[in-house]
């Protein structure tokens, strides 16, 4: 039973493109579906607002902990805080951290997120309860994908 | 979930060795005494027994009565909420990724 989430993926593009990807706030924001107030710095919060739709009410909020460059960049944040009403800055944050490594003219990324042992229960509740409408969401991400893939 | 055993005390509970070969060998499906979980471990009864009692605190055992022999079997709704919600939040991640993807290899 594992308490992380790791992912590994092969980008087709250089390590250097994937850390500007990941690091300028801009950058990072156009993929990621928020808009961030200022560039990432290493040992400082990161605030924002989420722009994905349907999220677009929930705030952005992280702290740098790495910034090492083309290499590795960390931050620690409140997984899945989707709800507005909610205070969940007393909860121990989990840490996600993306590694990257050249492979050929391409980039290997990892991303681990950890810390999930440190969650309360009811916080799993929450996230179930908005499950559905997520998963109604992703009916129409695909829709979208599919009219414009035509 | 309401009042139920929280994340942290589930990933304690199965966070070491002995308790999660316990569960792995009641995932089977059999309810088993403290003397066949003990068999074939170095620990003696009474530390099986504090490990039952961690499983069985976060509600991952329950004992059965048979005859007057009591026996544990494994209880995996608790695990399914917790793998529910790892899957939930390893989805997200799976579209992020998604993005990152689609910015990066088609930028010019």
């Amino acid at each position: 039973m594992s308490d992380r989430i790791e992912k590994t993926v092969e980008l087709k593009a250089p390590v250097a493109r994937v850390w500007r990807a990941l690091t300028d706030y801009q950058a990072f924001g156009a993929w990621f579906g928020v808009k961030l107030d200022g560039p990432f710095k290493p040992g400082e919060e990161s605030t924002g607002h989420i722009t994905y739709p349907g999220y677009e009410h929930l705030r952005w909020h992280a702290v740098v902990t790495v910034m090492e460059p083309e290499r590795r960049f960390a931050f620690t944040w409140h997984p899945y805080a989707i709800d507005p009403e909610y205070d969940y800055s007393p909860e121990t944050p989990t840490l996600v951290e993306f590694t990257l490594e050249p492979v050929g003219a391409g980039t290997r990324l990892v991303i681990v997120e950890s810390g999930f042992d440190k969650l309360p229960a009811h916080r799993r509740d929450k996230a179930f309860r908005m499950n559905e409408s997520g998963w109604a969401e992703q009916g129409e991400n695909i829709a979208k994908y599919l009219d414009d893939a035509s | 979930m309401a009042g139920g055993p929280d994340a942290a005390a589930m990933f304690a509970a199965l966070g070491d060795p002995t308790r999660l070969a316990v569960v792995n060998r009641l995932a089977l499906g059999e309810a088993q005494s403290i003397s066949r979980l003990t068999e074939g471990t170095p620990l003696t009864r009474q530390a099986m027994t504090k490990h039952l009692k961690v499983l069985e605190g976060v509600g991952l055992l329950r004992q059965i009565k048979v005859g007057r022999e009591s026996r544990f079997a494994l209880d995996p709704a608790p695990l399914a909420d917790l793998t529910a919600y790892l899957e939930l939040v390893s989805r997200q991640w799976d579209d992020a990724l998604d993005r990152l993807r689609n910015f990066v290899e088609e930028q010019p």
